[in-house]
């Protein structure tokens, strides 16, 4: 009896041991696209406890964004370990108000470190900063294109090199675009955007497009009934109701990206997250171009960020910090990136050896870079969940025709003053 | 010492069903008097200022009004389809054991799959449904985006998925019935119709009883397809009360007046089932 037990202990203290001679990172991260995307970070976690030794790194997937955020949070209330997580980009007001996360500014304090978070494009670097500190640092992001179906552009008499660059032309050429069976019916439509879902991502281009943004940089308040904004959901339920050149309701994120791909719309807006999806299953050419502008050119980034929580040892907080280098490493972006149809991250991750070599084989891989420049930072507010349940709820009513968008918009408006007053 | 005996059998039962069931009760009913706190913020009594809210509240109204004409779609048309499919194949016929598994199949799929399914069959121009009216010439219609057709689609798939289940109730119990009773009404001559409304259906009733709880819980708790068909849209259209609930709670992080909205959820599901069992139970059973 004895015996056992001097081996229980010297085996539980080897165990404490081992314990204290590594740092563990625990990270949590949501996949939000197709393919075995597990795999490939476990790969780069293995990869880096190899160049690391002393450190351990063990990634938790954890479903998607809603899920892994909830699981992340559980975790950390209950006192499990979790160091870091990838968790959506707009999460940010929500965890600052749960004061769970601290600015990577605080533990990047090396001039490389500084350097380091400057590296990223500033387009993904918005959704992530508060205060002028950043507290996400981007990984899995993305951004809004125009895929075209070259050959219905062909049949309808277009160039099919050249995609709409502005609003009026995208509505002429959807109208050319669109085909009817002998007995009237719309066998292919000219443009399709998403309205189920992520309806307020697919706005906020819009109304960047006709010059506004669709929020402010505190997170306080939003700029929904502005008549340029109006004048957006106008022409987006106009497109339908008025130039009949897309359904009549709400379209499904879900399955438009198989209506594409069965030629049933020559011209859709969609995520590059789709890209190498559609890659592999368009039967025809297909060309991926910059949404069209009106006032200006303009799409949303959306995606997740690696944020460092606040309950962490300094050694951990050294550890984590190191892991997340690593893991935005350009090649490693590069690599991640042609993997999933992310954006690169960083100029660097373009600079390549490797996705030089893929932009030249698949140009449509450069063009969400292309677009940085004209980008505006995903819709994030205090209150979030509210404040963009709203404004879907708001586009939603008006393309079902339910409600004018003048109406439906200043409402939304009056209804998120009340809930952001108190944050101003 | 023997009810120590009893208490220890019913011991594990116990700590099951109070940990996972009454104590989580008891928790939303007392956290739907407090405010949600946040660390600025901490969680404070407020009394009835949820309940109040929840008044005030357009969504609620309108999901809660949904879910009725979920529940006035799903129930009446699943349990009749149910007892009309246990009745068939309760009969002699060929290849009975393939119709009663493919009557069944739908129930065995998970809900997420089938939704998955349906959500191509309900696609425009693409999707199964407008494949097979276009060959009639009828012409593609948005079935998901319109909020005047979105309930009804919901419905359908819904009794499509559930009547299989409860058509299983109906078999057993059809089965259970004595032969006699069959032979008796043809010596006396009675339709095989007036036999089915004066005796089976009657002597059914019990089954009845237990189908129709179920099917109202159901058409209350079963929200699974909502993720993947409609997320609650277009603009509410097709949201129901637990989907609310779930968005109030994970999305909204308001988990004060998810709890509130719980409560409400709770009190009408217990009401029904009282309700349910009091009234019909008097005339239940057969005599």
């Amino acid at each position: 009896m004895r015996s056992i037990l001097a081996i229980a202990t010297a085996a539980l203290i080897g165990l404490a041991q081992a314990a204290w001679a590594d740092t563990e990172i625990t990270f949590y991260y949501p996949i939000a696209v197709g393919g075995p995307l597990t795999k490939v970070i476990d790969g780069y976690a293995a990869e880096f406890e190899k160049a690391n030794p002393g450190v351990k790194v063990k990634p938790i997937y954890a479903g998607n964004y809603d899920d892994a955020r909830i699981k992340a949070l559980a975790a950390l209330k209950a006192g499990q370990p979790a160091q870091i997580s990838v968790l959506f980009s707009i999460d940010i007001y929500e965890l600052i108000e749960q004061d769970v996360i601290i600015p990577w500014d605080d533990v990047a304090t090396s001039a490389a470190d500084k350097a380091w978070i400057k590296s990223f494009y500033p387009a993904l670097m918005m959704n992530g900063t508060y205060k002028g500190k950043a507290y996400g640092i981007p990984f899995q992001r993305s951004t809004i294109v125009m895929y075209w179906n070259k050959d219905a552009f062909k049949e309808a008499g277009l160039d099919p090199e050249k995609a709409p660059a502005n609003w009026t032309e995208m509505t002429q050429m959807a109208q050319k675009l669109v085909k009817k069976d002998a007995s009237g019916n719309v066998s292919r439509w000219g443009v399709m955007v998403p309205s189920t879902g992520y309806a307020y991502w697919m706005f906020q281009a819009f109304a960047r497009q006709n010059g506004q943004d669709l929020m402010n940089r505190d997170g306080n308040k939003t700029n929904y009934a502005h008549p340029d904004v109006i004048a957006a959901l106008q022409y987006w339920r106009d497109l339908g109701a008025k130039h009949k050149v897309m359904p009549e309701g709400t379209v499904e994120w879900g399955t438009l990206r198989q209506a594409f791909t069965e030629g049933k719309t020559a011209m859709m807006w969609h995520t590059t997250g789709n890209l190498t999806a559609v890659k592999g299953s368009a039967k025809f050419p297909f060309g991926v171009a910059m949404l069209p502008a009106s006032k200006q050119r303009g799409s949303p980034t959306g995606g997740g960020n690696f944020y460092l929580f606040k309950k962490t040892t300094p050694e951990e907080r050294k550890a984590a910090l190191a892991f997340v280098q690593f893991m935005t490493a350009p090649e490693r972006a590069a690599d991640w990136s042609m993997a999933t149809g992310y954006v690169g991250i960083s100029p660097a991750a373009y600079d390549t050896p490797k996705l030089k070599a893929y932009a030249a084989e698949f140009p449509p891989a450069v063009v969400a870079r292309d677009q940085f420049q004209y980008a505006t930072p995903e819709l994030s507010t205090f209150q979030t969940g509210r404040v963009r349940k709203l404004l879907d709820d708001a586009i939603q009513a008006s393309l079902t025709g339910q409600k004018q968008p003048a109406d439906a918009l200043k409402a939304a408006q009056t209804e998120a003053d009340k809930l952001l007053k108190s944050y101003r | 010492m023997r009810n120590v005996y009893g208490w220890l059998l019913l011991t594990p039962a116990a700590i099951l069903l109070i940990g996972f069931t009454h104590y989580p009760a008891v928790a939303t009913l007392f956290d739907s008097f407090f405010s949600t706190g946040t660390v600025v913020r901490p969680s404070r009594f407020v009394g009835l200022a949820n309940y109040a809210l929840l008044a005030d509240d357009p969504i609620f109204w309108q999901v809660l009004r949904n879910n009725l004409a979920f529940a006035a779609g799903t129930i009446p048309t699943s349990i009749a389809l149910a007892l009309l499919m246990a009745i068939w194949v309760n009969d002699k016929l060929p290849a009975r054991a393939l119709v009663r598994m493919s009557y069944f199949t739908p129930t065995i799929l998970p809900m997420v799959a089938v939704a998955n399914l349906w959500l191509f069959f309900y696609t425009p121009q693409i999707g199964l449904i407008d494949k097979v009216a276009a060959v009639f010439g009828v012409p593609s219609h948005n079935w998901l985006g319109d909020p005047d057709t979105v309930m009804a689609c919901l419905a359908v798939m819904t009794v499509w998925k559930e009547a299989g289940f409860f058509m299983i109730f109906y078999l057993a119990a059809l089965q259970s019935l004595s032969p006699e009773l069959e032979e008796a009404a043809k010596i006396e001559g009675a339709s095989r119709w007036y036999y089915f409304r004066r005796v089976t259906f009657p002597l059914l009733m019990p089954t009845t009883l237990f189908v129709l709880v179920n099917a109202t819980i159901n058409s209350f708790k079963l929200v699974d397809h909502l993720f993947i068909l409609t997320k609650g849209g277009p603009d509410n259209a097709s949201n129901l009360l637990l989907y609310y609930i779930y968005q109030v709670a994970f999305s909204f992080f308001e988990t004060s007046y998810a709890s509130t909205l719980t409560v409400v959820l709770l009190a009408m599901l217990a009401a029904m089932a009282i309700v349910q069992f009091q009234l019909i139970e008097k005339r239940v059973h057969y005599r």
